[in-house]
């Protein structure tokens, strides 16, 4: 690890002052905030990531940071919050069980009361040649460099929104819950407050996957709110290689209202199988206003990976991902709630 | 022979011989806190380029109660202050990158990752190890649930195990065997006595009633 300054502002405002630097990217630049540290640490201990100073928020005052409450605009979610709180709280697993569910399922116990919820939905690709600088070739740790993914062990990687440049999968979990639900998030930089939707946060990888969203350097994300809901008909299914503390070979998020047999409102998104957390529009499309029975799940499944592309190992990875899809909305259609 | 250790990261020279491993760790890491001062980094940055000079903070925090002050590389990780200079090897380093817990300690009474946690954000936080969990010669239930039902073989990730199954069960979460394995999955063990782990933490939880 090369040495950095580590500073300790008292307030979101100090953060943000301490973190101006010049950068093509957010998580590319020589400034960086730590939360909880467990994506940070681990990229600064394997040299991919080498910032020359860390902003520790941690300890950071301010109610909305580190608050979880209902409000006019809907569910506030502080980005201090840990990962291992939100999962406990008795008004999310009852209200918003899909964003319980999407933290009881990812990471360990030691990890979920360290990682906040800001830096969560930030996690970086699991890509081993993102993560092993050994390896020259990857478009996100060096633009221009190639990817050897392509060509490479690619059975972990996305089958969605991928490009000629990047194949690497959005790792994260809570990201899903989020842009299922037309989540907001509330960013802090140099230039004041702004709000975006959650789903402009990420950017597809295309010709530029080291610039991995339109946060601009010095930004930080102050909270997220979920405008609509409750949500107690929802879930989140996660398939693993192992029963527990694995990343997703796919999973799905997924909010449902209905009114008898008809799907009134219809929410997915899926993990695992994406290089950014994926809204299933055109399943949504397919379901909503129908009668959601299996057949009409399956014929959206199909619809969502028509324009899916696979390589050498991935292509389980559809098929698997379908069947996900079908088993999440299956199982919230079933919900006694 | 008191010749300079070249492989030393924080110790500046090698006691006498024969010494065991746990006591050579304990007893430099002694003379080293007594010194007021720890320098992880101190050899690497007197051989590097300025700009790659090592930075310091200088953090109060306690560990097992006792009151630590460290003047400490900002790179330093927990895992490696307990291990070295504050002579508490019992926290284990494992994959040193957040996927084994073998390195699980408390902070603040909640169970954390000690490789990767810096040192240089403890300010007046807490931390027990698994070197604080007795009380004297009295070991903590857990601790005796391990013996009793035979949960480890080699016993490199136990430390970690039972700081982590103590905080499983303060957590409420250990109500079911399904449960237990579920909030026990980021303790990863080798010789995989995990059924083993898993009764030894329902004979402690049944014992704290």
């Amino acid at each position: 690890m090369r040495p950095f300054d580590y500073e300790t502002p008292q307030d979101a405002a100090q953060a943000v002052a301490l973190s101006e630097a010049a950068a093509q990217s957010h998580v590319g630049s020589p400034v960086q905030y730590i939360g909880g540290g467990t994506t940070l640490l681990d990229l600064m201990k394997l040299g991919v990531m080498r910032p020359e100073r860390v902003v520790a928020i941690d300890g950071i005052g301010g109610d909305s940071l580190n608050a979880v409450k209902k409000t006019d605009q809907g569910l506030h979610i502080g980005a201090l919050v840990s990962m291992a709180e939100l999962a406990d709280n008795g008004m999310i697993e009852r209200d918003y069980p899909v964003l319980r569910d999407a933290l009881w399922k990812a990471a360990s116990p030691q990890i979920r009361n360290m990682a906040r919820l800001g830096g969560n939905v930030l996690q970086r690709t699991r890509c081993p040649y993102f993560r092993d600088t050994t390896y020259d070739q990857c478009n996100k740790r060096v633009p221009g460099s190639g990817c050897a993914a392509l060509d490479g062990f690619n059975r972990l990687h996305a089958v969605l929104g991928t490009s000629g440049s990047c194949i690497a999968t959005y790792a994260g979990d809570w990201a899903q819950a989020l842009v299922a639900l037309d989540a907001s998030v509330s960013v802090l930089g140099p230039d004041g407050p702004r709000v975006l939707p959650f789903s402009g946060l990420h950017r597809l990888p295309s010709d530029a996957p080291h610039i991995e969203t339109t946060l601009k350097p010095g930004e930080l994300i102050t909270g997220f709110t979920i405008p609509d809901g409750p949500w107690p008909r929802s879930t989140y299914v996660k398939v693993r290689d192992r029963e527990s503390y694995a990343f997703a070979n796919a999973s799905a998020a997924v909010a449902l209202e209905m009114e008898g047999d008809i799907a009134t409102d219809v929410r997915i998104a899926l993990g695992g199988l994406a290089t950014v957390p994926w809204r299933a529009s055109k399943a949504e499309a397919q379901l909503r206003g129908r009668p959601l029975g299996e057949a009409a799940m399956e014929a959206a499944a199909e619809a969502e990976f028509a324009d899916a592309v696979t390589h050498e190992h991935n292509a389980f990875k559809v098929p698997l991902g379908k069947a996900t899809l079908v088993r999440a909305l299956t199982e919230a259609k079933a919900m006694e709630i | 022979m008191a010749a300079k250790c070249a492989q030393g990261y924080f110790m500046s020279s090698r006691p006498a011989m024969p010494v065991s491993r746990r006591s050579f760790i304990g007893g430099s890491a002694a003379a080293i806190s007594a010194a007021g001062s720890v320098g992880a980094g101190k050899a690497k940055a007197q051989s590097s380029a300025s700009a790659d000079r090592a930075k310091k903070r200088t953090v109060s925090f306690t560990v097992n109660g006792d009151r630590r002050e460290m003047e400490a590389d900002t790179r330093l990780t927990l895992l490696d202050a307990l291990r070295g200079p504050l002579g508490l090897p019992g926290s284990k380093k494992g994959c040193d990158h957040g996927q084994c817990g073998a390195c699980t300690v408390h902070v603040d009474g909640q169970r954390m990752l000690s490789c990767f946690t810096l040192v240089a954000g403890l300010e007046g936080k807490e931390v027990t190890t698994i070197e604080g969990l007795a009380n004297g010669d009295e070991l903590h239930p857990l601790q005796q649930a391990f013996i009793d039902n035979d949960a480890f073989q080699c016993g490199y990730c136990t430390p970690g195990q039972i700081m982590s199954g103590v905080a499983c069960i303060a957590e409420g979460h250990a109500r079911t065997p399904a449960e237990i394995r579920e909030y026990m999955s980021g303790n990863i063990c080798r010789c995989a006595a995990y059924p083993n782990i898993v009764a030894a933490v329902e004979q402690a939880r049944d014992a704290e009633g």
